[in-house]
């Protein structure tokens, strides 16, 4: 070996130490932050989706109530969602309809559609933490996942159901969420969102929604059929069903405004 | 134009979809009973009695086909009044068919349009009769024919609207409650157009939304919904006549929407040969979200309504503040309760409701709405409801 690639073997396995050195140091809000971008970019790309939601909500005595949704969504880059949500169960509101710009930053654009009165009402989009529909979930948890809508913290690796997952606690940046924090579980092999703990503005634990039966569209893009969201502190809990998802329909912006409201059905 | 060429466009479109094969067809709707206690008889004759019962239906079926860029929607209604023979009635209150283009619609029918942002009246909405017999807070509107062209802009959404034909107001009878001491006679209606109730109207309403502003504006040239009154003597009975004058209006309408407030504005300007005139109603809404660590939603609203006509204007809010509260439970049973009430600043007078809402089981609604009335001044028109403080309650059920 001479002394010239001796250095820079040298070099080399410094600059290697220096690099795992930078990784080693990365904080857990880094790590929280990277593994929670890494499930983001994973699922960009999906351009739109339609899909078919079957809400089972449930009190503690156990009756139910149904609530059927179809939703077109598109994406925007580097901006929120747009979304359009029809209403089909109950029937007393069925044909209501409502428009949503979720942005990044700053309030979200909503507006909803009353076919009794064939009246278009922009509304305040504020209110995150209000349930959807009486059910269990809220706006906020129906929304489109931002990376800007949170902080971050890596706290451990676990075994879990899909194998490994990351545990990231993630605290929301907007003062009008309903939380104080939440905690979710990403799959180590797809980064998927499969578990998530949401703890409410006085720190208790106030709900716990988990995926299952994904399932992989377009071979990238991973969507779970059911999703279950159980309140620990009323004792109530909603079913979500997903199906009919279909990805790359074709959708613009033109499919997203009060004309294409008035008329969804 | 009549309901049988309507009628016969439909059938004419019904035939076209019979050939192809992707043809959806849906049928929904609700059936609905009331039931109306007063706390007093009425003070004009025939209107001794303290409650009433009523039934309604209204379906609505639905075709659409050319992969869901045509479609026609077909929502005939229908009531049945035990004390009212003109508050029996039947409307088509939609027959319409849609075909959408790129970036364009054109709708052609019976349809039924809402313009406004407001709560306690909407100055800008224009467009179709009142189904006065129907209740009080001008929500039931009679079909109305048009051929709509809807085209989307970077800039807006702008509408044309030609409308064949107008649709008479409808009028409580002489059983009726909630009406004035004269009874309407539809016999003697008049309009100030040659061509009586067959005059075209036109419409032009441009709308957008920028940032947290939704702004609308429109004119419109035709005949004016709202009557003027005269009595008359027929048969030795006095009865009241209604004359349609032309009239040109333009206006505007803003909402701003910033955080939990909602600004809300519009303003008209009429042309007609009584007195132009200007009208507006303002307000402002602000919602408490979770109030009391629950899931109830409070909101408030404060709005002022002043027409330049003062007490000859036919407005309900003439010179009037509306004070609401609203709260929504957000419930499995969407439960809602609605307060208001209108103050008249020129006659000193009191106009209070309060409306409650539940679901009941998956495809019931049940509503009960009360109202009550205190006159400050018999000039006051709302004098014409002194004894006609009623609850109401009814009962859907959704199909």
């Amino acid at each position: 070996m001479n002394i010239k690639l001796l250095t820079t073997s040298i070099l080399a396995g410094s600059l290697l130490a220096a690099t795992s050195h930078t990784a080693f140091a990365q904080t857990a809000e880094e790590k929280g932050f990277a593994i929670s971008q890494e499930s983001k970019v994973r699922d960009d790309g999906w351009v739109d989706m339609l899909a078919s939601m079957n809400m089972v909500l449930r009190n503690k005595q156990g009756q139910e109530s149904v609530r059927n949704i179809r939703m077109k969504t598109l994406e925007v880059a580097n901006d929120g969602d747009k979304s359009l949500s029809i209403f089909d169960k109950p029937r007393d509101v069925k044909g209501t309809a409502f428009l949503s710009f979720s942005h990044t930053k700053g309030a979200d654009d909503q507006w909803l559609y009353l076919p009794a009165l064939k009246r278009v009402k922009r509304i305040a989009s504020r209110n995150k933490s209000g349930p959807f529909m009486g059910s269990e979930f809220s706006f906020e948890d129906l929304a489109s996942f931002e990376i800007e809508k949170y902080t971050y913290k890596f706290l451990k690796e676990e075994a879990c159901e899909l194998g490994n997952c990351f545990v990231v606690e993630q605290y929301p940046t907007d003062k009008n969420s309903g939380y104080k924090r939440r905690i979710v579980w990403i799959d180590k092999a797809e980064y998927r969102m499969i578990k998530t703990e949401f703890y409410d503005r006085k720190n208790s634990l106030l709900k716990t929604l988990t995926s299952h039966d994904f399932k992989q569209y377009k071979g990238k893009f991973w969507r779970a059929d059911l999703m279950k969201m159980i309140n620990h502190q009323s004792g109530k809990s909603t079913d979500l069903k997903w199906s009919s998802y279909k990805f790359g329909n074709g959708l613009s912006a033109s499919d997203f405004n009060k004309n294409t409201l008035k008329r969804a059905r | 134009m009549n309901k049988i060429a309507w009628i016969a466009i439909g059938s004419g479109l019904l035939l076209q979809p019979a050939i192809s094969q992707a043809l959806e067809f849906e049928v929904s709707g609700k059936v609905g009973s009331e039931i109306t206690l007063y706390t007093d008889k009425g003070q004009f004759a025939d209107q001794d009695y303290r409650s009433n019962i009523s039934f309604s239906v209204q379906p609505e079926f639905y075709w659409s086909w050319n992969n869901g860029q045509d479609n026609l929607t077909f929502q005939p209604f229908l009531r049945k009044d035990q004390r009212d023979g003109k508050r029996s009635h039947g409307d088509i209150r939609e027959l319409s068919w849609v075909h959408l283009g790129e970036d364009w619609e054109l709708r052609t029918g019976l349809r039924k349009v809402f313009w406004g942002v407001t709560e306690f009246q909407n100055l800008v909405d224009v467009i179709n009769q009142k189904d006065i017999v129907e209740g009080l807070d001008n929500e039931n509107k009679l079909g109305q024919p048009m051929v709509n062209l809807s085209l989307v802009k970077g800039w807006g959404i702008v509408d044309f609207y030609v409308l064949p034909g107008f649709r008479e107001q409808t009028y409580v009878g002489q059983n009726g409650r909630l009406r004035a001491g004269l009874v309407v006679d539809s016999d003697e209606t008049s309009y100030q157009s040659s061509r009586d109730d067959k005059h075209v109207d036109l419409a032009l309403r441009w709308s957008h939304s920028v940032d947290v502003f939704d702004i609308g504006a429109h004119w419109y040239k035709g005949t004016d919904r709202s009557p003027q009154y005269t009595a008359i003597n027929k048969n030795g009975q006095q009865v009241l006549k209604a004359h349609y004058q032309q009239i040109e209006q333009a206006g505007v309408d803003l909402q701003a929407t910033i955080d939990s407030w909602l600004f809300k504005g519009e303003v008209i300007y009429q042309d007609n040969p009584v007195e132009d005139y200007w009208a507006s109603q303002l307000g402002v809404e602000y919602t408490f979200y979770g109030i009391g660590e629950t899931q109830t939603d409070l909101g408030v609203l404060l709005e002022y309504g002043k027409d330049q006509r003062g007490k000859r204007a036919n407005a309900i809010m003439q010179n009037d503040v509306g004070i609401g509260a609203r709260l929504e439970f957000n419930d499995t049973q969407s439960s809602s309760l609605l307060a208001g009430v209108i103050h008249d600043l020129d006659y000193n007078s009191n106009s209070v409701s309060v409306e409650a809402e539940r679901r009941l089981g998956e495809d019931w609604k049940l509503s009960v709405e009360a109202r009550a009335f205190s006159v400050g001044k018999q000039q006051d028109p709302l004098s014409n409801f002194d004894q006609d403080d009623f609850v109401k309650i009814t009962l859907n059920r959704y199909f």
